[in-house]
């Protein structure tokens, strides 16, 4: 099958801009994503990957470089145009309001609703196709501060789903989950990509599970960025430089991080 | 779920209603019921002066009322989600004395300018200017402090320093101003829904429709600040031009009301959550339609508890708004979950 190319990167260099200084976090970053892809990007603390994700998803302009967004320039276009081909699921935690489940995914519409935000036909069929898809139709009329982390998780891709977007980028999704949470997450995600063709990047410390149900991995070690299958990046040694600590190693053979 | 929001938004609209009728039935002079319908549907009501005491009293201080609560209490909504604070409101965040603050200076620095000029900044149009550019430019300085703040309480707190600090700098105009300008500022800082003229009735009309047509503007942008600023940007929001549309609405509103009927406390605070705690849900085209109903049935009820029976005193409006709108805040703050944007 061929695929095409959701989201690449040409010599992209991510950093800050404060006054008339910039701090640079990451440079020469070449990624290529494409459709039916789940990505996973992985790399120690602080070495840039919100950073990465944010200047990914347009809330941060690039020091150098492009980010080319279904063949089109980010920084040419706009805000709705994003909001059609990128939906985010960030980790903040929800401002305390009276949404439902419901509710909460169909405010994945907005980019297609009028300026009431009233929904048609059309919306409210992606809306439950978004909610059967991710299987909350029971959590529906709940609202969204009744739910556990892990359903909660849900109902964001749910809403996220619900855009409509080829691109569907997550910060840290496993972040608030349990094993068992973590692990239906990323089977769900691997499910989404391979039934809708959608492309989900996601950033992530849970290793173990990215190098296994990843279909490529983007890897951040200082001064290189790596993208990779993980079959690869295990025989090519790369993981074990993630941490760059002689406490633990990256055991070829289990597929494991292990405590020396 | 949509007839049940219906239902009860029909119910409070009868209740409107029957408040604006009640209110227009009680006063310092008792008026038979019957004579009241048949001297606003223009027959005769029997008496001369109960048909001016309805016509050119009762009547304009009950639109005033109307007005004044559903610009209040939108202006609340508005402000609640914007800040992600379900105790934010036009009093709390200071707007209110930033209008005080500029009505102050016109009335009390009016007397160093030439007199035509202090004549024509006099006129209620000079008042309703110098009180929204009091209360838009309190409003900047809380949303500028409130991009330094992470913390939602802490933009209160700010509120309510900008708020102290209005009112002494108030305190010091009185101390240098004349007798005549200080009895001016005091009777409209009283506050009083009372004495309007049609004509200033028209002009608080015009304003209050234009803060809300504003509002309705902004119904979809304030969904989307429910899920906060991140995922509003990635919903394809323009975020900042969103943020100033409500902040002109709202400062035109709470502007313009504190203007003509002085500074009215809880009124934008409570009653947005009473429509919260009865609707149950975050859509803001719902919250809109039962706050701007329930406000006004807030604040007629209110202005018709001012009147004591059988004597002629008159509380100020003040006063009774906040007896009741502070033990519903209090409520509130003892339910923690019942208190949402």
């Amino acid at each position: 099958m061929i695929s095409t190319t959701i989201l690449e990167t040409r010599s992209l260099t991510i950093g800050f801009r404060v006054k008339n200084k910039t701090k640079t976090v990451f440079k020469n970053i070449n990624i290529n994503v494409k459709q039916g892809q789940l990505i996973s990007i992985i790399g120690a603390n602080g070495i840039g990957k919100s950073t990465l994700l944010r200047t990914l998803t347009g809330a941060q302009k690039p020091l150098l470089g492009d980010v080319m967004l279904c063949n089109s320039n980010l920084q040419q276009m706009s805000k709705i145009a994003i909001a059609k081909k990128l939906s985010v699921v960030y980790t903040d935690r929800l401002p305390p309001s009276n949404l439902s489940v419901f509710e909460l995914v169909a405010l994945g519409r907005q980019p297609y609703t009028n300026w009431l935000g009233k929904l048609s036909t059309t919306d409210l069929e992606k809306i439950h196709w978004a909610i059967k898809l991710t299987e909350i139709e029971h959590l529906q009329n709940q609202k969204h501060y009744e739910l556990s982390d892990g359903q909660l998780q849900k109902v964001l891709v749910a809403r996220a789903l619900a855009q409509d977007s080829p691109l569907i980028i997550l910060d840290e999704p496993t972040t608030h989950l349990d094993l068992v949470n973590k692990v239906l997450l990323f089977k769900l995600l691997k499910k989404l990509t391979i039934e809708t063709n959608k492309c989900i990047l996601l950033s992530t410390h849970d290793l173990d599970l990215a190098i296994q149900i990843s279909d490529e991995v983007v890897v951040m070690i200082p001064e290189k960025l790596i993208q990779d299958t993980p079959k690869n990046l295990i025989e090519n040694n790369i993981l074990n430089n993630i941490f760059n600590d002689e406490h633990i190693l990256f055991d070829a053979i289990t597929k494991n991080f292990q405590i020396q | 779920m949509q007839n049940k929001y219906n239902y009860l938004l029909l119910a409070l609209a009868i209740l409107l209603l029957i408040a604006l009728l009640l209110n227009l039935s009680f006063g310092a002079v008792a008026i038979p019921f019957k004579n009241v319908i048949g001297s606003l549907l223009g027959n005769d009501s029997g008496k001369e002066s109960w048909n001016y005491i309805i016509l050119e009293y009762r009547l304009p201080k009950a639109i005033t009322a109307i007005l004044a609560g559903m610009g209040l209490a939108i202006s609340g909504l508005l402000m609640q989600t914007m800040f992600r604070n379900p105790l934010a409101g036009p009093f709390v965040l200071g707007l209110s004395s930033g209008s005080s603050l500029g009505v102050a200076l016109l009335i009390m620095g009016s007397g160093l300018l030439p007199t035509l000029v202090s004549g024509l900044l006099l006129s209620q149009y000079g008042i309703i200017l110098a009180s929204s550019i009091g209360s838009f430019s309190v409003l900047l300085l809380v949303l500028a402090v409130s991009q330094k703040l992470r913390d939602t309480s802490s933009i209160l707190i700010v509120g309510l320093m900008f708020g102290s600090f209005t009112s002494a700098f108030v305190s010091v105009l009185t101390y240098f101003s004349t007798a005549e300008q200080l009895q001016k500022f005091s009777f409209w800082s009283m506050g009083n829904l009372g004495n309007l003229t049609w004509e200033s009735i028209t002009i608080l009309t015009i304003f209050t429709i234009i803060g809300l047509i504003l509002s309705v503007i902004s119904l979809k942008s304030l969904d989307a600040m429910l899920l906060g600023e991140n995922y509003a940007q990635s919903l394809g929001l323009n975020y900042k031009k969103s943020r100033l549309i409500i902040i002109l609405g709202t400062s035109i509103l709470t502007g313009c009301i504190t203007a003509f009927v002085g500074p009215i406390a809880f009124i934008g605070l409570a009653v947005p959550h009473i429509a919260k705690l009865i609707f149950n849900t975050s859509n803001h085209k719902i919250l809109f339609l039962s706050t701007l109903l329930i406000g006004a049935i807030a604040l007629l009820i209110c202005d018709l508890l001012t009147h004591i029976p059988n004597s002629d005193v008159i509380l100020p409006i003040n006063a009774v708004t906040s007896v009741f709108g502070a033990p519903i805040v209090i409520y509130l703050l003892l339910n923690k979950n019942k208190l949402t944007i």
